[in-house]
């Protein structure tokens, strides 16, 4: 009886899933355009099971545009403790700040603002 | 074609306020005499380094911010590399920048001012439209 139900039931889904599919599929193929979206797989190690509460971006919700080299408050909150640059998956910034980040992160080593290497 | 560029140096703690002075005054005319405008001159004041340069822990920030061609900037960082008491410099070209922030700001008035008039109106039509189309069937 179960076996039935459980044959009929991936039938009737079926026949739908490829229509339904076929409609907003290719519209709502992948969430993560939007900064902060990411597919499940993206979670700790790739084996999350559960979606990651959608980080996101705090430049894009704070609309700021310039990432200034000189500004070392706001870049230190994206550098580990030993110097090294946070990864953008832990930070939940977006691939374009990221960018802008990156480059003004090494910008403000050069200029002796923020450490290339920390050690105890 | 004039670029705005960004200078930052730093120089030695050890060096008097007026030389520091006759430094950026030094630079500003080298600026201006190559045909280039001085914008503004910012001192930042001595700071902590974030690692020793030059056997010194902490550094006296300046920045200057100069609207100038190439060539003028280019002998503006042979002078600051020449020059003793500065340890270290950083020139950022910031026009792009700028016009890329101006764009974007241009953009964000006009869909400020767009949207608050543009979508009660469009919300409004499909609704009659969706009615009467109802109605009709």
């Amino acid at each position: 009886m179960s076996e039935e139900i459980e044959a009929n039931a991936p039938e009737t889904s079926a026949p739908e899933a490829p229509q339904a599919a076929s409609g907003p599929g290719p519209a709502h193929a992948r969430p993560g355009g939007r900064p902060g979206g990411r597919p499940p797989g993206g979670g700790p190690g790739g084996r999350g099971k559960f979606f990651r509460r959608k980080k996101v971006c705090k430049f894009c919700t704070e609309k700021i545009d310039a990432i200034p080299y000189r500004d070392v408050r706001l870049l230190q909150g994206f550098v580990a403790e030993r110097g090294k640059i946070v990864p953008r998956r832990l930070t939940g910034v977006c691939t374009t700040h990221q960018r802008r980040l990156t480059r003004a992160i090494k910008q403000a080593r050069n200029i002796a603002l923020l450490p290339f290497a920390t050690r105890h | 074609m004039s670029r705005v560029y960004e200078v930052m140096f730093i120089v030695r703690p050890d060096a008097a306020e007026e030389d520091v002075d006759k430094l950026i005054a030094g630079f500003s005319d080298n600026v201006t005499k190559g045909g280039g405008v001085v914008k503004t001159v910012e001192k930042m004041g001595k700071r902590k380094l974030a690692y020793m340069v030059r056997k010194f822990n902490d550094g006296n920030y300046i920045l200057l911010t100069i609207e100038a061609n190439g060539a003028v900037v280019l002998e503006l960082e042979r002078r600051l590399r020449v020059t003793e008491p500065v340890i270290k410099f950083i020139t950022v070209r910031i026009d792009e920048e700028e016009k890329r922030l101006a764009k974007v700001k241009a953009l964000r008035g006009v869909r400020r001012s767009a949207t608050p008039t543009a979508a009660p109106a469009r919300a409004a039509e499909p609704v009659l439209e969706a009615e009467e189309a109802a109605e009709a069937i």
